[in-house]
């Protein structure tokens, strides 16, 4: 009920560009913080006695890969947000994920591609784990081409929406991959049956990184759906602006160029 | 029932008489085969032993080519938003839009695959492969492209971006399609595994594919 109550206010965006520039420097602050320490951690941690220092890798590709596949879940939540409750943030909220979660995706795939090489001897391998990532990729680029593609935000928010949706089968498909298949990259280590086979002195660090990361995100994407509220309110004040002066010129000057400001009245 | 035969036998008929265009689809398969052999040489054994991945990726493109068509026609003579606004469940439609297509369209390219077969150099196990898992994964192709095209059509933007939002769907198609061709060819998996999981993407894609279309539809015309 409290919840519901909250998401019914934020719907909002004055209240909403209020709430998140009050929050927004502490999450700021909170991310610069605990990104600090998982780096510290990262660098004190012991050497891997096969990987040696390149295990250290691990502590930035595990997070941006669990965000990779975290973003597209929220962008998910979103889109049925906005084709199931119509909420006005919903689409501001998935749009504005689309590119980060885009970053996100590189990131984890350049960092285990320098990862592989030491480790594997190869910088691709076409195994299912990596392939699928790479969809994934392909998929938030095609997403972020369709948000282009459209002038007006509200057609368009409906559109990705459901190509969100049916890109979200492929998230289980990403996770469990590695044990469906039989492939190169390792199975599930950390969040697993029977509990995690890292050792302590690596998980600490890794989960810290982590939830820096996901930190990271939240304070990314909530600075992204500001920029966005204000980049539409930027866009519907030039169109009020925009037939504004076509009135008053067709008013005022008469038959010069009455023609073109009528199209953009008409517009 | 019988508005969706009528539709489907619509659909049929307008995609074979002139100006439909099904064909193409089968003309545009043959022209990718027959580019192959200039870009990679006229070497018979290496041909053999990339044709199955050459045959499926023609089919592949050529099932994209022809999905433009799905709703385009409809939408600009306006007969789409008649079928929206009908009794007859959007999903339904969708989906019996969607069997035209691949009757039209996805089979001829079946047809086709003996035929070019010969051009590469494939012997009777790997054109059998190749045709059996073309049949069965050119559904998936088409109701999973269907999504994209209704999105394209909502949106007055065919072409380009409807190949950038279905390839990435189609990927897993691609690859069984390919596994399940090599496996019946040179083994060493067996033929059933890759070609039970393309089978279960097609069924998928049926349930998936009306209901994300119908959404985008529903959401997007207006």
């Amino acid at each position: 009920m409290k919840l519901t109550e909250t998401l019914t206010d934020l719907a909002n965006p004055t209240r909403f560009l209020a709430l998140t520039a009050r929050i927004l420097p502490w999450l700021a602050g909170a991310t610069a913080f605990l990104l600090a320490i998982g780096l510290y951690q990262s660098a004190m941690a012991p050497d891997d006695y096969q990987q040696g220092a390149t295990v250290k890798i691990m502590f930035i590709h595990v997070p941006n890969a669990w965000l990779s596949m975290f973003v597209w879940s929220v962008m998910s939540v979103a889109a049925l947000g906005t084709l199931v409750w119509r909420h006005p943030l919903a689409d501001v909220a998935a749009k504005a994920a689309a590119p980060i979660g885009a970053a996100f995706t590189f990131l984890a795939l350049v960092t285990g591609s320098l990862w592989g090489r030491p480790m594997w001897g190869t910088y691709w391998e076409w195994d299912a784990r990596l392939t699928s990532v790479l969809i994934l990729f392909l998929m938030y680029l095609g997403l972020m081409a369709l948000w282009r593609a459209v002038e007006d935000p509200s057609r368009a928010a409906r559109a990705a929406a459901v190509l969100t949706l049916v890109g979200a089968i492929n998230i289980p498909i990403i996770k469990f991959s590695v044990d469906w298949w039989n492939t190169l990259h390792q199975p599930a280590s950390v969040l697993r049956m029977g509990g995690s086979t890292l050792d302590k002195a690596f998980l600490w660090p890794l989960l810290v990184m982590a939830i820096a990361f996901s930190l990271l995100f939240i304070t990314l994407h909530l600075a992204a759906m500001r920029n966005e509220i204000l980049r539409r309110r930027v866009r519907s004040l030039q169109m009020m602006q925009a037939s504004r002066v076509s009135f008053t010129s067709e008013a005022g000057a008469g038959s010069r160029d009455a023609g073109a400001s009528k199209e953009i009245g008409a517009a | 029932m019988s508005a969706l035969a009528a539709l489907i036998r619509r659909d049929i008929r307008i995609a074979l008489r002139v100006g439909g265009g099904a064909l193409i689809g089968v003309l545009f398969f043959l022209t990718v085969t027959v580019l192959m052999p200039f870009a990679v040489g006229p070497d018979l054994a290496l041909l053999s032993r990339l044709g199955p991945a050459i045959l499926w990726l023609g089919a592949l493109l050529a099932s994209l080519l022809t999905l433009d068509r799905l709703f385009t026609a409809d939408h600009e003579d306006g007969s789409l938003d008649l079928i929206v606004m009908s009794r007859t469940p959007l999903e339904l439609a969708c989906a019996a839009k969607a069997l035209a297509h691949w009757i039209a369209a996805g089979l001829p390219l079946i047809v086709a695959t003996p035929v070019l077969g010969l051009l590469l150099n494939l012997d009777g196990t790997a054109t059998l492969a190749v045709g059996a898992t073309l049949l069965a994964g050119t559904p998936a192709l088409t109701f999973t492209g269907m999504i994209g095209a209704a999105l394209a059509v909502t949106l007055h933007r065919g072409g380009l971006l409807l190949a950038v939002l279905v390839l990435p769907l189609s990927i897993p198609v691609l690859i069984f399609g390919v596994a399940a061709s090599q496996a019946a060819i040179s083994g060493p998996l067996p033929f059933g595994t890759p070609f039970s999981i393309l089978c279960a993407l097609s069924l998928a894609s049926l349930v998936i594919g009306p209901f994300a279309a119908a959404a985008s539809l529903r959401h997007g015309l207006d």
